[in-house]
């Protein structure tokens, strides 16, 4: 026990140092408030000077016509690039979404066991793979084999690096949807495969589109995949065996060019990106925080949504 | 709405020169747009325990955290009102809350020891921060504090281990040996034994018997037998009002208000 | 995610009404079991074709260089003369997510802090979404404006005057500063991986319970203090978690890095002054693949080099993913009853 002489004594041993450890406080909070700016800065930079360059490319031609011969006065448009990327998207989402929402499915309806636990752990490593590596596999896999580079083997490398966000975002929203509902399902004596696709997946799909979404941002902007797939052309698709453009792939040929006119372009491009990708994100992310919806806080937990 | 009968322990035959150690005037206070305390005054006595009842969400809670300034740290909360610690203003702008925080010791619902401390660093890590470093004192204040937390001979033998190994009910009186270890003039406990057994719970009571000597204790519970065992006053409060304060016995057995008599019969909680 | 509007309406009732009553055959159920069991198997597949890929894909280089290849610093293509080692664009990754990590991991630390203890609750959510949505710029336009914009920027006020203090004898300041080099690469990194590394490790410092900041609270803490004894020593592992994911995102990164490291190869290429060209291995893949695509020993370098960077970026995520469980796991036991 200790006595009130003790304490008395023990007091004095107290050496506050209020004022000392409130400056401290004050120093850390001003330190971490500069790494917010600091973390900040770019960002803005980086919007205003590709919406203020890019805003002065903008025009029906660069939108729409082919790029013009290298150095020339007719510096042309990105019209390729952006029908190779829609197309690009449209390919790889039809070979990403159905895997991955199937994949979605059997982790969270069949997954608790080693295998999916497995499953589970590899498709996260997945997740953060190097997207050149992709890039390099679907090389030496398609292009290697077939002999040429095509639509499809780029729509391939995406469709890997879309796979494991769709898997994951799909598995977190149908274990939200309640046991309950299942159990309704099941004892109406409906199969195991209809409650999943009529009661699960309706119930789920605001995620599950969501994760779509967000996967589609993701693919839009990668570039190194396609380094390795797609060659880049300067002309519209004619063969989905054959060479392609993409926005990212353009703005990067674009930014080696030593004319004024690329670089304006590069901007141009750049902001048809950004435009894409920021919109989906922040359109996503409006609705969910209308809903206060808890996925998306565990989307962002996995890193599925970067 | 509530008549509010006394606002200050009545007490038979007493003194005017009782000794108030902590004060609370006109305490109001709210989170995330609900007012959960209305106006609630009351004065606590030095060396006796207070008892606050009352069906949950009454407000009893934040109005003990707002004895510390502990409410100001909850989401969207708003306060207003004084609280006097030996006449002392704790909301005062010149006060940093921190210095009087220390004055006043809390122990939570839910014991809540520092997971990745051993033992000895959970007491200790208080004196530390408040800038004792003589190896030999933190010693003598650590075993002291866990007799007094009647955990010493249940402990004495693994200091180092985590605090985390230890069961509920002796996290418990870990959480309540660390805050005795800044040496507090005023202890609040928050419903300190709801998380805990029977066995651990009479620990804790007698304890607190033990610890009334020498501090302010005000212990908030919704367990009325608690209330009755170890406090020296009891205010009920009801739906963010003071309803009724004043000698437990008074209270349980002839309380003046018609709510606080229902309650306490049991007809509602 | 429940939409609302189903969780509200939907009874036992509607489901049978939405439902046809129709139960269908077993087999389909089986079906679409196996089904659901093979596009989880693809990702394996998937994983397990990589490896082998990349393997066949540089048996060459390997046959040819041995273990050199990951020694040697010669790199040079010309027919007759071929000779490859990757040694300086390992050191190149190295070094580049090194620095890097170093500038990225204080910053973010400091960004997910006031996000998970300081910020007033109304600009929180919208810090957390520019956070946010810095992580979803492409990499290729990081590049384009750190090679037009912010080159310029970091050559005038960083390392001119740097060079100029310290000049030649100093060896990580030697060489005239350029601006597409080692540091701007670096910093450029740093800020794509910033907001990795910051939204995962606030997400981790949101979850230690208020309860222990309030207990540090009670001992009379700072703000300050309460972090470091409450939050900090509870989400250790979680954050070092998070540092390893960045690091994993940092060692494969390509566009941008390649469009601002200079681009040196062979000898020249291992990096010893910040103001040098630099390479990195993924950036050596994104720079000469065009020229060795026809295939030979170059390609199969390439691929090889792409199998090194395969394993480390594994073996990095591994670890990651590990620790990340195992904090998931500690923090299950750590919640009290």
């Amino acid at each position: 026990m200790i006595t009130p002489e003790q304490r008395a004594e023990f007091r004095k041993h107290f050496r506050y140092n209020v004022g000392r450890r409130l400056v401290l406080d004050k120093i850390v909070k001003c330190i971490v408030f500069i790494c917010v700016i600091v973390a900040i800065v770019p960002l803005i930079s980086i919007l205003v000077n590709v919406f203020s360059n890019g805003a002065a490319a903008l025009t029906w031609n660069f939108l729409t016509q082919v790029p013009g011969a290298v150095g020339s006065d007719d510096p042309g448009g990105i019209g390729p690039a952006i029908q190779g990327t829609l197309v690009l998207i449209g390919l790889s989402s039809l070979i990403g979404v159905p895997i991955g929402v199937m994949g979605g499915i059997f982790l969270s309806e069949y997954g608790n066991n080693r295998f999916g636990r497995t499953v589970r752990f590899f498709n996260d490593v997945l997740a953060e793979f190097p997207t050149i590596v992709i890039g390099v596999f679907a090389f030496v896999l398609i292009v290697l084999t077939v002999g040429n580079f095509s639509v499809w083997a780029g729509s391939f490398a995406l469709s890997i690096v879309m796979l494991p966000i769709i898997m994951r975002t799909t598995e977190e929203s149908l274990k939200l949807v309640p046991v309950t509902y299942r159990e309704a399902g099941y004892a109406l004596g409906i199969r195991r495969y209809r409650v999943v696709f009529t009661i699960v997946l309706s119930s789920a799909r605001s995620g599950l589109v969501t994760g779509i979404l967000l996967a589609v941002a993701r693919i839009a902007g990668e570039t190194a995949p396609l380094v390795f797939t797609i060659l880049g052309s300067s002309q519209f698709i004619s063969d989905l065996n054959g060479p392609v453009d993409a926005l990212p792939l353009r703005i990067w040929r674009l930014s080696s060019l030593p004319y004024d006119s690329a670089v304006t372009q590069g901007w141009g491009a750049a902001f048809i990106l950004i435009i894409m990708v920021l919109s989906i994100n922040i359109g996503v992310r409006y609705i969910f925080l209308r809903n206060k919806e808890k996925t998306f806080i565990k989307f962002k937990k996995l890193g599925a949504v970067s | 709405m509530m008549e509010t009968v006394t606002k200050t322990p009545t007490k038979e035959n007493s003194t005017e020169d009782i000794k108030y150690k902590l004060i609370a005037e006109n305490i109001s206070a709210s989170y995330d747009g609900i007012v959960t305390v209305k106006n609630v005054s009351m004065k606590f006595r030095d060396r006796a325990v207070t008892a606050l009842i009352g069906p949950s969400g009454c407000g009893k809670t934040t109005f003990l955290r707002c004895l510390n300034r502990m409410h100001e740290l909850t989401k969207n909360a708003t306060l207003t009102g004084k609280v006097l610690l030996d006449g002392e203003d704790l909301y005062s702008n010149k006060v940093d809350p921190i210095i009087n925080r220390r004055k006043i010791g809390m122990v939570f619902q839910k014991p809540n020891p520092f997971p990745t401390m051993s033992i000895y660093d959970n007491v200790a890590c208080g004196l530390r921060l408040n800038g004792v470093k003589d190896k030999k004192i933190l010693d003598e204040v650590v075993e002291g504090c866990l007799k007094m937390a009647s955990l010493w001979n249940e402990v004495k033998g693994d200091l180092k281990k985590p605090g985390m190994s230890l069961s509920g009910g002796q996290q418990q009186r870990l959480c309540i040996a660390r805050a005795l270890a800044i040496q507090p003039e005023v202890l609040l406990m928050d419903e300190p034994a709801s998380a805990l057994d029977p066995i651990a719970t009479q620990k804790i009571e007698e304890m607190i018997q033990e610890l009334k000597k020498e501090y302010t204790i005000i212990i908030v519970t919704h367990n009325m037998q608690q209330a009755t065992r170890v406090s020296d006053y009891t205010g009920f409060m009801y739906l963010g009002d003071l309803i009724e304060f004043g000698e437990t016995k008074q209270i349980f057995e002839n309380p003046r208000n018609e709510i606080t008599a229902k309650y306490v019969q049991g007809q509602f909680g | 995610m429940v939409d609302p509007l189903i969780s509200n309406l939907m009874s036992t009732r509607d489901i049978m009404m939405t439902i046809k009553m129709k139960k269908g055959s077993p087999h389909i159920d089986k079906i679409f079991k196996y089904v659901a069991i093979g596009a989880a198997t693809y990702v394996l597949a998937i994983i397990a074709m990589i490896v082998f890929n990349l393997v066949t894909g540089s048996a060459q280089v390997w046959q040819q260089e041995g273990i050199s290849f990951l020694t040697g610093s010669d790199w040079n293509s010309v027919e007759g003369r071929e000779s490859y080692g990757a040694f300086p664009y390992i050191m190149g990754t190295i070094v580049n997510a090194g620095i890097a990590m170093l500038i990225a991991v204080p910053l973010s630390f400091g960004i997910a802090m006031f996000l998970s203890e300081l910020s007033p609750k109304i600009m929180r959510t919208p810090l957390a979404m520019i956070v946010e949505l810095l992580a979803a710029v492409p990499s290729v336009v990081y590049g384009l404006w750190g090679l037009l914009v912010f080159r310029t920027y970091i050559q005038d006020w960083i390392e001119t005057p740097l060079h100029n203090l310290f000049g030649d004898q100093s060896i990580i300041f030697a060489g005239t500063p350029f601006g597409l080099d080692i540091l701007t690469a670096s910093v450029v990194l740093a800020i794509m991986i910033i907001p990795t590394i910051a939204s995962i490790s606030k997400e981790i410092m949101l979850a230690v319970p208020n309860s222990q900041r309030e207990a540090a609270y009670m001992l009379g803490a700072t703000k300050w203090e309460a972090f470091r004894l409450a939050v900090l020593p509870y989400s250790k592992s979680g954050l070092i978690g998070a540092t390893i994911l960045g690091l994993g995102r940092a060692v494969g990164e390509t566009m941008a890095v390649t469009m601002l490291i200079g681009n040196a190869t062979g000898a020249a290429a291992i990096p010893t002054s910040l103001f040098q060209p630099g390479q990195t291995m993924a950036s050596i893949m994104a720079n000469e693949f065009a020229e060795a695509s026809s295939g030979g020993l170059h390609l199969a370098a390439l691929v090889g080099i792409g199998l090194i960077l395969f394993v480390m970026a594994f073996a990095i995520n591994v670890v990651a993913h590990l620790l990340v469980a195992k904090v998931v796991k500690s923090h299950e036991g750590a919640v009290l009853a």
